[in-house]
């Protein structure tokens, strides 16, 4: 591992050094380090900034503070009983002991688990640009079918960031330049020719909060996770998907794929397709079919399209 | 005192060490204490899978103070030569495989290790690679023998006329990928030279045999070498021989004069030690109407490195499985520019036994014969290939027996038929063997002051609870309580023990303590020792097995799928079962890990890097809790006076031959899929349902 400088910062402000990297639970950016992939200067430890509160926003919704562990998120009586989608999620990630540690903005901005990627003594145009992409003729069963490039076919592990794609939320940013926010549905780049930015996050650009704006019908909402064992274990293939249902026809519909893609994949082109149609299998076979018509599968990774148009169907006939 | 006699041996005793290990008292090879000038040492391991390594240059701004010494070919000591040319590390600068240990840091912390190895410059000339096995490799050979001494191919009968005659046959290739032994404490040692002479702490499943081979390469004699193995956090044959991590650590001991600590990185086990070679099995079966196998044909294709060959005896078990009049078994050793493979639980038997297993159930399934039924019919009354008798063999009881438990009368032998909301159910059987061996050891036993008595072998506890079982058997051989027995083993000086491998551990240390402890109490003496060489050389080694029968019930995600293993469950008739409670989980840690051979583990290739690219337990799967449901392991009360003085079968290994099989012919029966290439990944089911 390389020597590096190790800080806390106490106030946002003061945390905002150019050229530091954050430093929240450490369940991915220090095994990153050990392994040679992030080999960072400077690291501040914003677990101190007092962003750990979930808070109720003014006009409904809550205010997630970027250092809410998992565990409590996923615990929290609100959450659960509005959006148990985002609980349900978070419950299906790592294991107990990691959602412990992990927080909310770490959780959103933790790498691909790309084994190319991860492996510093591998060509990866992610931490090496330029070195090439082995994935795309070697290993690449569990890398993206939507949103590709020829560049990187990396997906982005999480199962929170699934959930909170299909809810709206919203991030909030503090950065050199001042505050901003940004969706997180845009937070996550496609890797285009630039596979080593996973975000449009600037350098030394803090996240402080997710907002979760509130969605009524979120209440009927589920997260389901297909994994190679039966915990413990990243997606293969996700979906998280709130649906709002009268007289047989969907009125409105929420809906977001995990493990496909470079982020997690908001389900538009299947949300419109959905709107005003009867809230039947067929619609959400349909549904499910006019979304991934734009799947790029590879060698050894189409079986994720049939997996993810069942695993819509599945889940919103149990919401329906 | 027949009263107080075969007291202990049969009782659920816990584990000896059992509370050392909970407090964290029990130390490992990575843990002793072994002064102030400790140094560290990390492995640069090679980028490439086939080269030369013509040059190694450390950046001057790294060798800062903490750096004692970089080693690798150009400087390291000579070795006299090894018989494992793994171990003959840094003799050469030839690469053979990606990952092999090319130069070593050594420095006053680990910290400063590792970041120096980082920075190390190879200079490589990189060699076009071959990596991946398949059945039309022009490189493809006859091996002379297969491991540890059968015959490569064994033939008798006309099996090809038998074939073309037979009114069912079954003609099917199965797959096995690479796997990982994966213990839990990885290869490590601690390295010091005291004088001239050398000690190590090291893991490891043998200590002599350590002793021996790591004195050789330097030497020395093996009682000038030291070898300390108290405590093992697994093997599963991984640690039977020296590893590479043994020479580096006395090399690095010896050159900076210091104690050197060397523990591998979890990803080096995915290279430098071992694992379980890939297999393409193709196995043909013909059967009469009613269900006689009138020929079976059983051709392995699998692969060693260039370094070394190591034949897996991958068919061997199908030589003595069912009776037919035409029978033939082959292997077939590919040379690839990748690790030596080594032993791993079952080694032979594990993936042989999926092959031969699924087959049979396939065969079934054409005859319309339940897979009970079949293979009841095909019982032999000897060895089919030796012709011995076997000293026991309740294989049908086995079956019979565990149907009855699993509860299997009923079932509708139809694929595809039971639906319970998204899930297919469906139940699967398939037979176990493991060879029952047992090697020469010694044994010495001591009256201490007081009422107790020592006794000691260079035996290792691989957390199976040898230690424990040794206890019970001195102390019935001794006629005395297991409070009065202390039990020392884990060290190279004691009396020599064999390897903690091939399920023969406890059959063989057990049978030298067995002699010492009786002899001790008939002679009257204070100190008696006892050498089994000359018992086993007389005994007859073949037609001893032990014998079992796994069941397993899955349900399959229509949906997706998903496979989970609702209930597992094993019967066996492994001999004199010596403590229930540590051979409970024996048989349940080989079903899981039979589980696990089944439905996740997989050490994925990519050809063009030449290496596997999944290589921490993260992306190495192995079952985990929540996969575990019901999982049950119940025996016969099987007498065998053949065998050794306890009656005792290995049963180490045997929980991991045919649970795979079992799992395997269960998802078909839940699904009407077949997979014939491991693991049964949701993405091989899901297409076809
Ligand atoms: C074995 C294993 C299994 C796992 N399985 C799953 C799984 O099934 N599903 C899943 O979703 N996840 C899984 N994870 C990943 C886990 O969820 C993440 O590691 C965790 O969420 C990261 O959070 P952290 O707080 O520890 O982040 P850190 O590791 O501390 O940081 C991650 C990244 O976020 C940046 N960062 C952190 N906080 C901020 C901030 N406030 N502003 C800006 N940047 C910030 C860091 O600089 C770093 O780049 C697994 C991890 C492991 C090790
Ligand atoms: S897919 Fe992306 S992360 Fe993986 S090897 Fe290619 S460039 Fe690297």
């Amino acid at each position: 591992m390389k020597t590096f400088t190790y800080r806390t910062a106490t106030d946002v402000a003061h945390g905002l050094e150019p050229g530091a990297t954050f430093l929240a639970g450490g369940t991915n950016l220090v095994d990153l380090m050990k392994l040679g992939v992030a080999t960072p200067d400077v690291l501040v430890d914003v677990t101190r900034l007092g962003l750990d509160e979930v808070a109720d926003l003014p006009g409904g919704g809550l205010r997630i503070g970027a250092g809410v562990r998992n565990s409590d998120l996923a615990a929290d009586s609100r959450v659960r009983r509005d959006w148990p989608v985002l609980s349900q999620a978070l419950l299906a990630g790592a294991s107990g002991q990691l959602r412990n540690m992990a927080t909310t903005a770490g959780n959103l901005l933790q790498r691909t688990r790309c084994r190319y990627f991860m492996d510093a003594t591998m060509p990866c145009n992610k931490h090496e640009p330029g070195s090439g992409c082995p994935a795309r003729e070697g290993d690449h069963r569990n890398l993206a079918i939507l949103g590709a490039s020829e560049a990187c076919v990396a997906t982005h592990p999480s199962d929170m960031a699934v959930a909170l794609a299909a809810l709206d939320a919203v991030v909030q940013i503090s950065g050199p330049a001042g505050e901003r926010t940004v969706p997180v549905t845009e937070l996550h780049r496609l890797p285009g020719d630039t596979p080593e930015r996973d975000t449009v996050l600037e350098h030394g650009e803090l996240i402080t909060a997710v907002d979760l704006p509130p969605l009524g019908f979120a209440a009927r909402s589920a997260y389901r996770k297909v994994r190679d064992r039966a915990s413990y274990a990243f997606a293969v293939g996700s979906v998280a998907a709130a649906i709002q249902v009268d007289a047989g026809a969907v009125t409105d519909v929420r809906l977001a794929f995990g493990a496909v893609a470079h982020k997690p994949w908001r389900a538009y082109t299947a949300e419109e397709a959905l709107r005003g149609r009867p809230a039947t299998r067929e619609s959400f076979l349909d549904a499910a079919d006019a979304e991934l018509t734009a799947a790029r599968p590879l060698r050894d990774n189409a079986f994720k399209v049939a997996l993810t148009r069942n695993l819509v169907v599945s889940v919103l006939e149990g919401l329906s | 005192m027949t009263t107080t006699a075969e007291r202990a041996v049969g009782q659920p005793i816990g584990r000896v060490e059992g509370p050392d290990k909970v407090r964290g008292a029990a130390r490992y090879a990575a843990e002793y204490p072994v002064g102030d000038d400790l140094a560290y040492a990390w492995v640069a391991q090679s980028p490439v899978a086939r080269g030369t390594l013509t040059d190694v240059t450390v950046d001057p701004l790294v060798e800062a103070d903490d750096v004692l010494a970089v080693l690798w070919h150009g400087n390291a000591p000579r070795l006299a030569e090894a018989d494992d040319p793994e171990l003959a590390v840094f003799q050469s600068d030839r690469i053979s495989y990606r990952g092999q240990a090319l130069a070593l840091v050594v420095a006053r912390t680990l910290e400063a290790a590792r970041r120096a190895a980082a920075t190390l410059q190879l200079d490589i000339e990189q060699e076009p690679h071959d990596s991946v096995l398949r059945t039309d490799h022009p490189e493809l050979y006859t091996p002379e023998k297969v491991n540890p001494n059968f015959p490569s191919d064994t033939a008798s009968g006309d099996v090809e006329a038998a074939l073309a005659g037979a009114p069912v046959t079954v003609d099917v290739t199965y797959r096995t990928p690479p796997l990982h032994n994966s213990p839990m404490e990885p290869h490590a040692t601690t390295a010091l030279w005291a004088d001239d002479d050398l000690v190590l702490y090291d893991s490891n499943q043998h200590p002599p045999g350590v002793a021996a081979s790591i004195g050789g390469l330097f030497g020395l004699p093996a009682d000038r070498v030291h070898v300390i193995t108290e405590h093992v956090g697994g093997g599963f044959g991984s640690k039977g021989t020296a590893r590479p991590n043994a020479v580096l650590a006395a090399m690095a001991a010896k050159v900076t004069g210091r104690p050197v600590r060397l523990a591998l990185p979890r990803q080096a086990l995915f290279s430098m030690v071992g694992h379980r070679t890939p297999t393409i099995q193709r196995v043909r079966l013909a059967a009469t109407a009613d269900g006689h196998l009138t020929a079976i044909d059983h051709d392995v294709v699998e692969q060693s490195s260039r370094l070394f060959e190591f034949a897996e005896q991958t068919a061997v078990s199908t030589r003595h499985m069912y009776a037919a009049a035409n029978r033939r078994t082959g292997h077939r050793l590919v040379r690839l520019d990748m690790p030596t493979p080594r032993w791993m639980r079952a080694p032979g038997e594990a993936p042989g036994m999926v092959a031969l297993e699924c087959a049979m159930d396939e065969l079934a399934v054409v005859l319309d014969l339940d897979p009970i039924e079949l293979r009841v019919r095909n019982e032999p009354s000897v060895e089919p290939e030796s012709g011995t008798p076997f000293s026991s063999r309740h294989y049908v009881e086995c079956l019979r027996r565990g149907a009855e438990r699993f509860g299997w009368h009923d079932r509708d032998p139809r694929p595809k038929q039971r639906r319970e909301g998204d899930w297919w159910i469906g139940t699967g059987v398939a037979g176990a063997t493991y060879p029952t061996m047992a090697q020469p050891s010694t044994a010495r036993v001591r009256r201490l002051s007081g009422d107790s008595y020592e006794v000691s072998i260079a035996a290792t506890d691989l957390g199976t609870g040898a230690r424990t079982i040794l206890t019970q058997i001195a102390a019935d051989a001794l006629e005395v309580p297991v409070s009065q027995v202390r039990m020392r083993i884990g060290d190279s000086t004691l009396p020599r023990a064999s390897v903690a491998g091939g399920s023969s551990g406890s059959a063989s240390w057990g049978w030298a303590v067995t002699g010492a402890c009786r002899s001790l109490r008939e002679s009257g003496r204070e100190e008696a020792t006892f050498d089994s060489s000359e018992l086993i050389k007389q005994q007859e080694k073949d037609g001893k097995h032990a014998f079992g029968a796994h069941f397993a019930e899955v349900r399959v995600d229509a949906m997706t799928g998903e496979v989970r293993v609702s209930r597992l469950f094993g019967m066996y008739a492994a001999g004199r079962i010596l403590n229930p409670r540590t051979a409970r989980s024996q048989f349940l840690g080989g079903m899981i890990m039979g589980m696990g051979m089944a439905l996740h583990e997989e050490s994925v290739l990519d050809p063009a890097q030449g290496t596997w690219v999944n290589h921490d337990l993260a992306e190495y799967h192995i079952p985990v809790h929540a996969d575990i449901e019901s999982i049950e392991a119940e025996w016969l009360d099987e007498q065998d006076d053949q065998l050794n003085p306890m009656g005792s079968k290995g049963i180490g290994e045997i929980g991991i031959v045919g649970s795979p099989a079992a799992i395997l012919n269960a998802i078909w029966h839940a699904t009407g899929v077949r997979v014939r290439d491991l693991p049964a990944r949701l993405d091989k089911i899901l297409p076809h349902l």
